[in-house]
């Protein structure tokens, strides 16, 4: 089933009596999930992802736009008549409940409108415990589970009632880092069997870049940038997605175009064709970085981190206000560690330059590296 | 590990000692002036010993009516009392307009002296040669006849007794339970709207299971306060209870220590054992039950 969003916008009233204005959650925020996609809606918290998740629920109701599932207009429908499954955040299984009764649940509520017999109901809660690997656990209490347990059950128990589209807030967020690897393949693997429309939320981009098949970047309630991660992540629209996707972040430099050259502080680095001077915000992913005797860009040399399959270089610079520049080479290379600055070429593509006022992106021909042997 | 036993048992020294001297003490010495046959306070001097004391007190006529009056009360008021405050609580927390004002005054009564309420009822209830009172008034509306609340017919006293109690208790069990329905984590309601829940499978199934151990709570300390009801009964009938016939055992017990026919402080023992044992087995069978039913 295909989620489409249209001009979606949610006002909250405000509570202060001051101020009669009241605070948009989401603004204006417009996407199209295709038929059996994964996607992630990615932001900060506070940026109104889970707001627009609870909308396309039906927990919330718009004040402004559309919200179609296929063709069907679903926006003003209550939550029930969507045929949405959704899980939470802390999974809110029932406790006084076991973990059968949880699941059957949602069925029972159906039982009059669908005509299930007591047999059907059992086979279904069954097919689904099996789907997410919980059969030995039917007879547990929630609280008698883990956190990783609970979150299968909690899928279960959305899943049970084959619903069109399933959406998960937050799923990972209270498991531990090892569950939270294991959990999220596991979610993209009953995604793809199931073939199940799906929305999840999330703040953490690794998450997001790793198992969706497109993310939507969002921030103070507006959608950034929505598309296939690794596009999203080789092409940020704005300095915002930029700096939100990618672990170690990515570097900014404080520097202008000149001549449709890219200078960082004094030293000129990179040759940006089609950029009128202006000054600019130059982002460099961590492995943009080329590490060369002659490379045009000079870093203070703080420390080098080694990690085994590569090396982490953490270095300053005065156009990086306070910030460490971390880049990360292969472990092949050799870095001398007894001087105190190092110097970089730059892989242009790995470059990217953003307005200094607006944070937008500027293209520029991405040409040879300004000097690449003095 | 021994070294600090001793020191937990040190700190808790003093508490101890305030519950052993006014707690456990009295409770043995209250069991050892039962057993004693026309125990006399002042000149600390008894006949014999043995169950003489329980022999009369179950024999006696006012004790028995006391008994009645206070399982009648008991059996009436914790259940309606408790279900009434479920149901006004549940009302509370759905409404969101002026729920505080409602809250206000639903708890106004706890923090108002019971016996000038009492004084209230009693005007609002009674029936003199001047005037029928109030509830008559209402009542003749519907067609009733004056029923005299106060020294009327024996029914007629014990409804305003429970009415009184219900009246006087409801604003704590409210309180309880708006607070209880409150800390009900939203998510659940919010997952049980999700997959179209009816509202009355929601309450069954979610809220109450989730507000259970506070009604627990709130049915064994109703039921143990009921059985020491005493002074809603003064309040409306004045301290001489036997000749209104609306005595309850702690009246009963007060009677024999201090009332007109009282000086029987053996009796009074007894008649004390003999509450505390009922209190002690109800409040067992409740801990019983709930450990069954509460599944938290």
């Amino acid at each position: 089933m295909k989620i489409e969003l249209q001009n979606l916008t949610k006002t909250f009233p405000s509570r202060g009596r001051k101020e009669h204005t009241g605070v948009t959650a989401v603004n204006d925020f417009s996407c199209e999930v295709p038929d059996g996609e994964l996607m992630a809606l990615l932001g900060p918290s506070g940026c109104g992802k889970s707001t627009t998740l609870n909308m396309i629920c039906g927990l919330e109701t718009p004040t402004g736009g559309r919200i179609l599932f296929g063709q069907d207009d679903v926006t003003s429908l209550a939550p029930e008549l969507r045929g949405v499954g959704m899980v939470f955040q802390n999974y809110a299984l029932y406790p006084n409940m076991t973990v059968r009764q949880n699941i059957m649940f949602p069925l029972e509520n159906l039982k009059k409108k669908e005509h299930f017999t007591k047999e059907e109901m059992e086979q279904r809660v069954a097919d689904t415990a099996r789907l997410v690997q919980i059969q030995e656990l039917m007879d547990r209490k929630p609280k008698e589970l883990s956190g990783g347990q609970q979150q299968r059950v909690a899928i279960a128990r959305a899943l049970v009632k084959m619903p069109k589209v399933l959406l998960l807030d937050e799923p990972l967020s209270n498991l531990d880092a090892r569950l939270r690897l294991q959990t999220r393949e596991e979610i993209r693997k009953i995604q793809k069997q199931t073939g199940i429309t799906t929305v999840f939320v999330t703040h953490d981009q690794d998450e997001a870049m790793s198992i969706s098949d497109r993310i939507a970047v969002m921030n103070q309630g507006s959608l950034m940038q929505m598309g296939k991660p690794q596009e999203v992540y080789d092409n940020p629209v704005n300095l915002f997605v930029a700096k939100f996707l990618g672990t170690p972040p990515i570097n900014v430099f404080a520097g202008r175009v000149k001549d449709q050259t890219l200078y960082i502080g004094s030293e000129a680095v990179l040759s940006v064709k089609g950029v009128s001077d202006q000054p600019v915000w130059a982002a460099i992913r961590p492995e943009g970085f080329i590490p060369q005797a002659e490379g045009p860009l000079s870093c203070r040399l703080n420390r080098v981190e080694v990690m085994g399959r590569d090396v982490s270089i953490i270095s300053g610079h005065d156009a990086c206000a306070g910030q460490d520049i971390r880049s990360i080479i292969s472990a092949e290379n050799h870095v001398d560690t007894g001087s105190d600055t190092v110097r970089f070429a730059l892989k242009p593509n790995k470059v990217f330059l953003f307005h200094k006022e607006t944070e937008e992106r500027i293209p520029f021909a991405s040409g040879q590296p300004a000097i690449h042997q003095a | 590990m021994n070294g600090n036993n001793k020191k937990a048992w040190l700190y808790l020294l003093p508490a101890l000692l305030f519950l052993i001297v006014f707690m456990v003490y009295p409770l043995i010495d209250v069991f050892i002036y039962s057993l004693e046959e026309g125990f006399n306070f002042a000149s600390q001097t008894y006949f014999g010993t043995g169950l003489y004391n329980y022999s009369y007190v179950l024999h006696d006529p006012y004790f028995l009516q006391a008994v009645q009056n206070t399982f009648i009360l008991v059996i009436i008021t914790v259940p309606v009392s408790t279900g009434l405050a479920l149901l006004i609580s549940v009302g509370l927390s759905s409404i969101r307009p002026l729920r505080n004002l409602y809250q206000t005054i639903y708890f106004l009564p706890y923090v108002t002296n019971t016996l000038a309420v009492g004084l209230v009822f009693m005007i609002l209830f009674q029936r003199t040669e001047y005037t029928d009172g109030l509830v008559n008034l209402m009542l003749s509306w519907f067609g009733a006849g004056p029923v005299d609340f106060i020294d009327g017919p024996y029914w007629a006293k014990m409804f305003v007794l429970c009415f009184y109690t219900i009246w006087v208790v409801m604003p704590f069990k409210i309180l309880i339970l708006t607070s209880a329905l409150a800390s009900v984590n939203q998510d659940y309601y919010r997952a049980a709207r999700v997959d179209g829940t009816p509202r009355l499978r929601i309450f069954t199934k979610i809220t109450l299971p989730a507000i259970s151990p506070m009604l627990f709570y709130l049915v064994i300390t109703g039921f143990i306060g009921a059985f020491k009801a005493y002074s809603d009964a003064v309040a409306l009938f004045g301290t001489d209870l036997n000749a209104a016939g609306m005595n309850t055992i702690v009246g009963y017990v007060y009677d024999m220590l201090y009332g007109d026919s009282g000086g029987y402080p053996s009796h009074a023992s007894a008649a004390a054992i003999i509450l505390f044992a009922i209190v002690l087995t109800i409040t067992c069978v409740n801990l019983l039950v709930s450990r069954k039913k509460v599944q938290y």
